[in-house]
């Protein structure tokens, strides 16, 4: 209980105290705090257990950085797990657990794990758990994994608002380095976009303080903000850049308060990453007890919300840094003690005992600090503030492909310049102090001229720091997944000598926190158990995201009818009104049947009154491309598997695209309109595929200036007449005569009511059929025409299930339905083309390899059964000797009209089965059928002409 | 080798874990070997181990240009399962699960296969009928396959979106019980360490600049730690494959994609199947740490970059959260990409190159981890004896001249 | 997100783009004088370069099919041009 509250000071409104819970404590804090401030202010020091060892764990860090901080929030009754303290603005009523703690983060059962430690190194589960097996265990494991709890009443909506922006020249990060090259380009006339993660600009300026150009900062940050956006730039606050993607695209999350998030995807013609540096933990024994926290954040948390960490201080580090968060503290009445190990080190601060060459090796306390060893002597202090050193924040650098060097007077790695398109500024680029990165900046702004001056000292010094190989305890590298310095050591030792291979036997720097105060430490101890230098150790691959992103931030507005957005009929209305039900067809929402009831029924019911008098569908969704030059014949001939330049305008011809692996890829009529202008069908998902096709052969070996392809599908509402009273009723609805008496496979181009009008007298059931086709603004009114004309003949809408019936019933296929990935032409009975045509086409060649000669292939064959329809992906198994798949079902129906099941299956020689019994397998039961033509409703085809 | 137990980590951890040796031996190539194999993904380090295990070969060595298992064995998402379609792979994956079985025992290694499960869901009554297809494939084939019914799946994934406005509500699937999910590391680590004590060289940081060939026979390679010559060569080095089968003038249909997987922050268990979602295209476990493991669709460019781009990104996590809207509460945590080795019907191809002396083993796409122990047993027996096993015969890279494609996603309308 | 400039309508995204093959294969015609091999070369076969390559691309949008010479490993695209014979 060592954190406590000035009196006065931060920028925190003592006015406004806000009440929150923590594990079901009572606290208090003030509006402008965050919950880790408001927690630090409490003196609340265990706030979370660590991962493997449930050792108690405190505050470290202030910002995305923190390990160990990690807390379940409820606000406004939603819940969010896994959140970090440091990043969560306090607000009234705000619950807060902790997570991997059971039942509290004071009082967590599974502390006894910590005594059993040494039995339980990096890696110790690849080598037991195996008997009797894993699963035993496993069970186990898993729940005491995880971190936070998902809340299964909260469904975060779908608000999160994709954006797309241009920048002259983008700066990540608005600290020192970031304000110059943002103000010395926006000078320029440059648009700048300058982004910062938190929620105000200054970086560290924030928290430090300083005079800039003879002011106050804060006077230097209006003035840049103000002249970005005067020269058109914007200056974000909140907006995490968390990757660098190809060909420049940079993604940033906005987060919003109360709004949707913004997703952000930039291209900007310069990048300037000024990013910063993070602290780096110190390295001794029992370094992960509450109480120890970074030096920095320490000095954050005093100057923006009037906390201090501690009462006796401890600040330990190897660098000029923490001077002034050792002062700030003596000052606010802190009793601080400094541990610098360099002899060489600047004069102390007031009021501040400084220690020269000294190091700390332990800190002392079973819950929390109690003490500190320091070169021996014991220490009598509650708080221990770290400063390892500085490790320049560098990922999107090395995410859009840059390398990295060690820069031994920092003792870090900071980009190599040129290896990325990027420049880098101020600390994040190794430039530790003030003006250095104010020198930094402005010159990566293309500042001319002198960079701002502040009233700083120059550069950090910096002394590398590591952990002690020599020291007895145990000392945490990656605090958030508990890997100790002993862990690398016995990486090291089975051989695990990569840094990818350290990581991923220890899981160093693979928690929530990825790495972030880790990474460095665990690279530079691998490197020195190894015998290495940091450099030949290298690092682990830097990927987005640089931060966690919230997965509705990345999914953006694609959920539900947005989700891959069906297609959708312009008569949807009109079927509507008819009682349409609706479902989605291979992308489009057609109407499955229509009315009230049960569907099967329904659909029986449809099928049958087409049979007996009129049905009629919406065929819109049919693809029509029109293929329209001198040269369309012979481009349509290519493309398909059956001629079509023979075909004489006014007539329409059934055939196959196939591909180059002569599969069929697509059926359907083709209409010759004229003698150059033909009009392919397509299925209604193979519209697309089937327009490229005849692109790409258009363009690739035909006189493209010759022959045009056209996808016309969305210009024209098609609505088919099918039955023996599908002339009556056309002729009712007053189309005309010449249409009526169209022959089958013909088609006309007329006019009706003053309208365009396409006739076809094509089938898909066998029965006399229109297909009747206007432009699309039109279709409402045949539509109703039709409609109107219906009750004289018994007529009724049917949808695609009954559709599906009566084109079973006559065998005719469905693409992707009754063919799969290997079915060729010759598998559906179409032999002749592939037998008699010497010209090339699509798919050809691969109807002549050794497989699509054999005999044996599956064939498209009926089936013939008692009692209830065969199930749909049932196989075909032979009634006597070795169970094997001979085929299986792809369609299956009972028949109104027959009063029998029908189906259609691809088994192998089917041909040659015709009039075989087989046994029908289905989930573990077998039926008998009997294998007969595909075609089982009025196989001689009198019904066509009606 | 057989010292990892539960025993051996009390006893050593007495001691400090000072006695535990590396994994593997960090060796230097020799001038020659009777079989080298390019690639230390799990299948080159398991075509070795079987190769001195189960045929006694014992001069073998596996080269790896960077670091064991940093290609797609360390970049999956670890789900094994065998629900194919076609009786081919079926017994190809098959095989590998069944060895995956009892993996952990033979090679005293924890690979924590869990066999929690995975449902092929579906969305629509027309890929319930594939379902069907597929579930009846494989009882034919004597695997375990089962057709799940909506509630089921429900009661099994109850947080997946059932409500009236979604997308893709689920109708069933299909569900294969002894799927699940292995640690990808541990089998690349597992396999290297039981080869390494049967005396396999496993040489890291070595990469093959060339093929050494004499008279039309392979009998070697040229690296950059020197000649290596070797009386079989076999290559397992997925995307690098089709360069370094070039040097002997062999041509593959491989085209090489980026493949992306995600990875929340983790939270206590809510997810205890895998399941791949047809609608969406999107996969996804839970790991043991309590992440979600997520997949989906390849990156669209082909690329040799193992980076990731946006769009599939987009793509697959609207998609988790269309399936899971509970899961908008999670981060991304971590995101990668591997280059994976697209063959057009997405089946494999293992068999003799064509040159004397050169074996194949590739075109896995974006489901080689599963089959890694098929994949390497396979190798193993070619490797070994000069012919096909009668499990890898159909994936000869002689189908695509035959016309006899082994195609997964077309026939049955799933993808691998 | 890969930023591809088509001949005909100038640079888009990825997205709007499809991999068409590998430049410079021709077709082998006519088909009974074929081999079986020579068409699955053909048809299956490629390079699949590490580094520079050419490619036949197709822009969905306007379905024009065009040639993209580009680093598979850099993501950089080098040309883009019509195909031959035809005018952007």
């Amino acid at each position: 209980m060592s954190g406590w509250r000035l009196p006065s000071g931060g920028a925190i409104d003592r006015a406004r105290p806000l009440g929150f819970t923590f594990d079901g404590r009572q606290f208090e804090g003030f509006a402008g705090d965050t919950l880790a401030s408001a927690l630090l202010a409490s003196g609340t020091r265990i706030l979370g257990r660590s991962f493997k060892y449930h050792r108690p764990r405190g505050l470290w860090g202030m910002g995305g950085e923190e390990p160990n901080a990690i807390i379940d929030v409820t606000d406004a009754g939603v819940t969010t797990p896994n959140l970090r303290a440091t990043l969560v603005p306090l607000r009234a009523g705000l619950e807060a657990r902790s997570v991997n703690a059971s039942p509290t983060a004071e009082r967590d059962c599974w502390a006894v794990l910590d005594l059993l430690h040494r039995f339980l190194p990096a890696g110790f589960y690849y080598k037991t758990f195996m008997a009797p097996d894993w699963m035993r265990w496993e069970p186990s494991i898993r729940r005491m994994a995880g971190l936070g709890r998902l809340d299964p009443g909260n469904r975060p909506p779908a608000d999160a608002v994709p954006m797309n922006a241009r920048a002259d020249l983008l700066v990540i990060g608005a600290g020192p380095a970031g304000l110059a090259a943002a103000r010395a380009a926006a000078r320029n006339g440059r648009a700048v976009w300058l982004v910062e993660e938190a929620p105000a600009i200054g970086g560290a300026l924030r928290w430090r303080g300083g005079a800039i150009e003879g002011a106050d900062w804060e006077a230097f940050a209006a003035d840049t903000a103000q002249t970005v956006e005067a020269a058109g730039g914007r200056v974000m606050t909140d907006t995490t850049l968390w990757g660098a993607f190809d060909h420049g695209l940079y993604a940033a999350w906005e987060r919003r308060a109360g709004r949707g998030d913004r997703h952000w995807r930039i291209r900007a013609g310069e990048v300037v990453l000024a990013a910063g540096a993070l602290e780096r933990p110190l390295w001794f024994a029992n370094n992960d007890l509450p109480g120890v926290m970074s030096a920095e954040a320490g000095l954050h948390y005093l100057s923006l919300y009037g906390v201090a960490a501690g009462r006796r201080v401890l600040v330990a580090c190897a660098n000029d840094a923490p001077y002034a968060v050792a002062g700030a503290l003596a000052e606010a009445g802190a009793q601080v003690t400094l541990a610098d190990a360099r002899a060489d080190t600047p004069e102390a601060p007031e009021g501040v005992r400084l220690l020269r060459g000294a190091r700390i090796s332990r800190a002392r306390g079973t819950r929390e600090v109690g003490a500190a060893d320091v070169d021996g002597a014991h220490l009598d202090v509650d708080t221990i503030l770290c400063s390892g050193g500085w490790t320049p924040t560098v990922h999107l650098f090395c995410q859009a492909g840059g390398k990295l060097d060690l820069d031994a007077r920092r003792d870090a790695l900071v980009p190599r310049p040129g290896t990325a398109p990027m420049q880098v500024a101020g600390a994040a680029n190794g430039a530790f102090g003030l003006q250095a990165a104010l020198d930094e900046g402005h010159r990566a702004g293309g500042g001319t001229g002198p960079a701002p001056r502040a009233a700083a000292a120059a550069d950090w010094a910096v002394m590398p720091m590591r952990p002690d190989p020599a020291s007895g305890g145990r000392q945490w590298i990656d605090l958030q997944n508990d890997v100790t310095f002993k862990d690398v050591k016995l990486a090291a030792q089975e051989g695990f000598r990569s840094v990818e291979h350290l990581k991923r036997y220890t899981t160093l720097g693979m928690a929530t926190d990825q790495g972030r105060t880790a990474n460095f430490a665990g690279l530079a101890a691998l490197a020195a158990v190894t015998g290495r230098s940091v450099e030949e150790t290298g690092t682990t691959t830097y990927r987005p995201p640089f931060a966690p992103v919230p997965f509705p931030v990345i999914a953006g507005p694609r959920r539900g009818e947005l989700f891959n957005p069906p297609r959708r009929l312009p008569l949807e209305p009109a079927h509507r009104d008819l009682g349409a039900r609706w479902r989605d067809y291979g992308g489009w929402l057609r109407p499955a049947t229509y009315g009230e009831g049960d569907e099967a029924a329904l659909a029986q019911a449809e099928a049958l009154e087409a049979r007996q008098a009129a049905g009629l569908y919406d065929a819109s969704s049919l693809g029509k491309i029109e293929v329209i030059g001198p040269g369309a014949a012979a481009l349509v001939d290519f493309c398909n598997y059956v001629r079509m330049s023979t075909l004489e305008p006014g007539r329409a011809r059934y055939g196959f695209m196939l591909s180059e692996s002569g599969v069929v890829h697509d059926d359907g009529v083709v209409l010759r309109l004229a003698e150059d202008r033909f009009l392919v069908s397509a299925s209604s998902s193979h519209t697309a595929s089937v327009r490229l096709m005849l692109e790409e052969a258009r363009q690739d070996r035909f006189d493209p200036r010759q022959v045009f392809v056209h996808d016309v599908t969305a210009h024209w509402t098609t609505l088919t007449v099918t039955g023996p009273g599908a002339r009556e009723l056309i002729l009712g609805a007053g189309i005309a005569e010449e249409v009526a008496a169209l022959r089958f496979m013909r088609v006309a181009e007329t006019a009706w009511r003053g309208v365009p009008l396409r006739a076809a007298r094509v089938s898909f059931t066998g029965d006399l059929s229109y297909e009747l086709s206007v432009p699309a603004r039109h279709g409402g009114m045949l539509m109703q025409a039709l409609d109107g004309a219906r009750a004289a003949v018994g007529a009724c809408w049917i949808g695609l299930e009954a559709l599906m019936i009566l084109r079973a019933e006559k065998g005719f296929v469905l693409v992707g339905k009754d063919t799969d990935g290997v079915t060729m032409p010759q598998d559906l009975g179409w032999t002749g083309p592939r037998e008699k045509r010497t010209d090339e086409y699509l798919g050809r060649r691969a109807l002549f390899t050794p497989e699509a000669r054999r005999a044996d292939r599956r064939q498209l064959v009926g089936l013939e059964a008692e009692g209830e329809a065969l199930p749909v992906g049932a196989h075909a198994v032979p009634l006597e000797g070795q169970r094997r798949s001979l085929g299986f079902v792809t369609s299956s129906h009972m028949s109104p009209v027959l009063g029998r099941p029908i189906a259609l299956a691809l088994v192998e020689a089917g041909n040659d089965r015709l009039g075989q019994e087989v046994g029908i397998f289905h989930l573990g039961e077998t039926r008998r059928a009997r294998i007969v033509p595909a075609c089982s409703y009025d196989p001689e085809g009198t019904r066509r002409d009606g | 080798m057989h010292d990892y137990s539960a025993f051996a980590l009390l006893r050593r951890g007495l001691t400090g874990h000072r006695g535990w040796r590396p994994a593997w031996r960090k060796a230097r190539p020799k001038p020659a070997y009777d079989a080298v194999i390019v690639g230390g993904g799990g299948h080159g380090l398991a075509t070795a181990y079987y190769l001195a295990r189960r045929h006694g070969m014992r001069r073998i060595a596996v080269l790896e240009k960077g670091w064991l298992g940093g290609g797609n064995t360390g970049r999956n998402t670890t789900a094994v399962r065998s629900n194919y379609f076609y009786p081919e792979s079926v017994a190809l994956y098959d095989l590998a699960l069944r060895l995956y079985e009892g993996l952990s025992r033979e090679l005293n290694y924890n690979v924590m296969l869990s066999q929690r499960g995975m449902l092929i869901a579906a969305h629509t009554p027309a890929q319930m009928e594939i379902c069907a297809r597929i579930a009846n494939a494989m009882r034919l084939n004597s695997v375990d396959g089962e057709l799940m019914s909506g509630e089921a799946a429900v009661r099994r994934i109850p947080l997946l979106n059932q409500e009236a406005g979604a997308r893709y509500r689920c109708l069933g699937g299909i569900w294969q019980g002894r799927a699940g999910v292995a640690r990808h590391d541990a089998v690349a680590w597992g396999y290297a360490r039981a080869a390494s004590d049967l005396g396999v060289d496993i040489v890291e940081g070595c990469t093959v600049t060339d093929l050494l060939t004499e008279g039309g026979r392979v009998t070697g390679v040229e690296t950059d730690m020197g000649t290596i010559r070797a009386e079989r060569v076999g290559l397992a080095a997925a995307g690098a494959t089709p360069a370094l089968a070039a040097k002997a003038g062999v041509r593959l249909p491989i085209h090489t994609y980026a493949l992306q997987a995600f990875v929340s922050e983790p939270v206590k268990p809510c997810l205890d199947t895998v399941l791949l979602y047809l609608g969406t295209g999107t996969y996804l476990s839970q790991s043991d740490k309590g992440e979600l493991v997520i997949g989906g669709g390849l990156d669209r460019v082909p690329t040799h970059g193992q980076r990731g781009n946006l769009p599939a990104q987009e793509t697959v996590l609207s998609g988790l959260l269309e399936m899971f809207p509970p899961f908008g509460q999670l981060r991304l945590l971590r995101q990668w990409a591997g280059v994976v080795d697209v063959v057009p019907d997405s089946s494999p191809v293992i068999g003799p190159a064509g040159p004397e002396g050169l074996y194949l083993n590739c075109g896995w796409g974006t489901g080689g981890f599963k089959a890694i122990p098929a994949g390497g047993w396979l190798l193993a027996h070619l490797m070994a004896t000069g012919t096909h096993h009668e499990i890898s015969r159909p994936f000869d890279l002689g189908r695509f001249a035959e016309g006899r494609l082994i195609d997964e996603a077309a026939g049955a309308g799933i993808a691998h | 997100m890969q930023i591809f400039t088509c001949p005909f309508c100038g640079p888009r995204e990825e997205t709007e783009f499809h991999f068409g093959a590998e430049a410079g294969k021709a077709r082998p015609e006519p088909a009974p004088e074929i081999s079986d091999a020579a068409w699955a070369d053909y048809l299956y076969m490629n390079e699949a370069p590490r580094g520079r390559a050419r490619e036949i691309w197709v822009h969905l949008t306007c379905g024009e099919f065009f040639v993209m010479e580009r680093d598979t490993v850099t993501r950089e695209v080098l040309t883009v041009a019509a195909l031959p014979g035809r005018e952007a």
